[in-house]
């Protein structure tokens, strides 16, 4: 790919030394302003009280301890939204990129499989409209999945966009491939499942991460969905704690002062971005392959 | 492919009538259709989905022209005809609620796509691929973080008890109020919008710029041409087509502004300066029991979308660029 080509070609010129100097400048001036925020609040996640008083500010925790995050992990709120979000994200995940790459697959070769064509348009035509909210609000309330964790999931198993990245991708790989494998009799489910998807894991593992990604912060579904607090994923428990500025409740510890409020709030936050920071280094060699290879030839 | 199956049969016999090859024609339809019934269980789920969840609450925009009741149904609600939608065209807040959105994504249009475009071109100028590649890791991630995450980070270091105000304090400054301030609401959702998206925006500007053939380069470097001459010369018009391509489904997208991103921060700052098309719909329909109005307003959303995105379509078709579709 040559967007990470190496040397320079021959005729360009060596940049200026200013030139050189402003580029490095904005570099620096970007990464921080992208980083930072994300350093401050890990860093008052881990401050002690010492840390915030009075006028200090916790650039750096001096007393660093993990009080925010075991007072967390021992209340029952934010330990059983975790599980709820793991739960959706991993169950839904999964169901999506099941239901995506069936069929991309199914509308891979339009011209050969009679009606197929039609139903691509279908799909496509979806990305130029949306019912919008009351109406997607009232489907899911008349098939009563009203404040169930499917409403999480179903209403966005095949997102329009991923299923072209991957039927494009299907698309890219060798009829000959195929061909051989059916002259060696395997049926198209063996096809699918033992040549197409390993051929295909650089587009998968991007778009599984675009599903992953959008159902691990998802809050406006919830919102919407869910009214038993007792089911609400983490986005809607941040909300209520950080933004809405609630008091952390069942996190008390008998005979021991709370850690203080801000440290709770940025732990929480931190608990929320850590599964997105963990996985992100692992997809993220595959974004450019992935997506591109969908998003730019078609 | 189709041609191929129509002539199978002739190869058989030449001399058939008309209807036998039409028969012909037909049973080679079917029969592709049975060979390739494995492809049609791979499409029914998604098919389904797509009726069900895509296409069938279409059907539920008719909740427009009624005074809805959820207790009585689509088909016992009373019928309004075009009530609704006098009240929504006579109505100030929707109006408010319609500039406030028209500002907000034309103030994004104009500063996020020259942002995108310049950070692209200057990851693209970086000669070391080492440090490209950590500045293009760094500057996707805020894409994968969430609304409510993303705000709660901004609110800790520039909210009222953030950071920002801390310092200020500390030096005997007075607070600024930057994320729950009525005047400045707009540039801080486009600012946070930028934040979010900027990296990830300027990978499609990158692999355009990757695209633009080598020689041309070569060409303007024969005519003497500087590198900013080579930029503005040969980079820019290599990525028009792209441009012009993302500006379009943004013109769809004009009457829908990140719907999350407002909703967690339009109470901070009341409806005059923070209500959009989409919260409106939220608060006055889900929240608030208006039905009618607020699909009246989801409805002429989606159809003012679809149309300006048609429209802007041509137009790109009508200046020589590829367009969307």
């Amino acid at each position: 790919m040559a967007i990470n080509a190496g040397a320079a070609p021959f005729w360009m010129e060596r940049p200026s030394l200013t030139s050189r100097i402003v580029k490095a400048v904005a570099l620096i001036l970007i990464v921080t302003v992208m980083l930072f925020p994300f350093w401050y609040v890990l860093s008052v996640s881990l401050s002690s009280e010492r840390d915030l008083l009075g006028a200090n500010v916790a650039l750096i925790p001096l007393h660093p301890n993990l009080g925010a995050y075991t007072t967390i992990f021992q209340g029952a709120v934010v330990t059983s939204a975790l599980e709820v979000s793991i739960g959706v994200t991993a169950i839904g995940t999964l169901v999506c990129m099941l239901m995506t790459t069936t069929l991309a697959y199914g509308l891979s070769r339009t011209s050969q499989v009679p009606g197929t064509k039609f139903v691509l348009i279908l799909v496509l035509g979806t990305l130029l409209f949306n019912a919008g909210i009351i109406p997607n609000y009232l489907t899911v309330r008349y098939l009563g999945l009203l404040n169930t964790y499917a409403s999480l999931i179903v209403p966005g198993l095949i997102s329009a966009f991923n299923l072209v990245v991957v039927r494009q991708f299907f698309m890219g790989i060798p009829e000959d491939l195929t061909d051989a494998a059916m002259i060696d009799g395997a049926n198209p489910l063996q096809i699918f499942w033992h040549i197409i998807l390993p051929l295909s894991k650089a587009v998968l593992a991007v778009v599984a991460l675009f599903y992953g990604v959008a159902l691990w912060s998802d809050y406006f579904g919830p919102l919407l969905y869910i009214n038993n607090t007792a089911m609400w994923p983490i986005p809607l428990v941040l909300r209520l704690y950080v933004l809405q500025g609630q008091a952390l409740s069942g996190a008390e510890q008998v005979g021991q002062p709370l850690p203080p409020a801000q440290t709770l709030q940025m732990a929480v936050v931190v608990i929320a971005t850590l599964p997105i920071l963990f996985v992100y280094p692992f997809l993220q060699r595959y974004f450019v392959q992935g997506v591109l290879s969908g998003a730019i030839k078609g | 492919m189709i041609p191929r199956a129509e002539t199978a049969p002739i190869v058989g016999s030449e001399v058939r009538s008309a209807a036998g090859v039409r028969r012909g024609s037909e049973s080679t339809v079917w029969s592709k259709v049975r060979r390739e019934r494995w492809m049609y269980a791979f499409v029914l789920p998604g098919f389904v989905f797509f009726v069900i969840f895509r296409y069938l609450p279409l059907l539920g925009n008719i909740v427009a022209f009624e005074d809805y009741s959820p207790y009585l149904g689509f088909v016992d609600s009373p019928w309004v005809g075009l009530d609704n939608f006098r009240a929504l065209f006579s109505s100030p807040t929707v109006g408010s609620a319609l500039i406030n959105t028209l500002i907000i994504n034309g103030l994004q249009i104009v500063v996020y796509f020259p942002a995108t475009i310049s950070l692209a071109l200057l990851l693209n100028s970086l000669m070391s691929p080492g440090v490209k590649k950590v500045v293009q890791s760094i500057v996707y991630l805020p894409y994968f973080i969430g609304w409510v995450v993303l705000v709660s980070v901004w609110q800790s270091v520039l909210g009222g008890d953030g950071l920002l105000n801390h310092l200020l304090n500390s030096h005997g400054l007075g607070a600024v109020n930057l994320m729950t301030n009525p005047t400045i609401f707009k540039p801080m959702m486009v600012l946070e919008y930028i934040w979010k998206n900027v990296g990830w925006g300027a990978i499609i500007f990158l692999a355009a710029i990757s695209k633009v053939e080598v020689h041309l380069y070569e060409a303007a470097v024969v005519d003497g041409a500087g590198p900013w001459r080579r930029m503005w010369h040969v980079t820019l018009p290599g990525i028009r087509g792209i441009a012009v391509l993302l500006l379009i489904l943004n013109l769809g997208n004009i009457l829908t502004t990140g719907f999350e991103q407002i909703l967690l921060q339009q109470p901070g700052v009341g409806a005059p300066a923070g209500e959009v098309l989409d919260t409106f719909v939220y608060f006055q329909g889900i929240l608030g029991g208006n039905w009618g109005l607020s699909a009246a307003v989801g409805l002429f959303k989606g159809v003012v979308g679809t149309i300006l995105i048609v429209a802007a379509n041509k137009a790109a078709h009508a200046l020589g660029e590829q367009g969307v579709f």
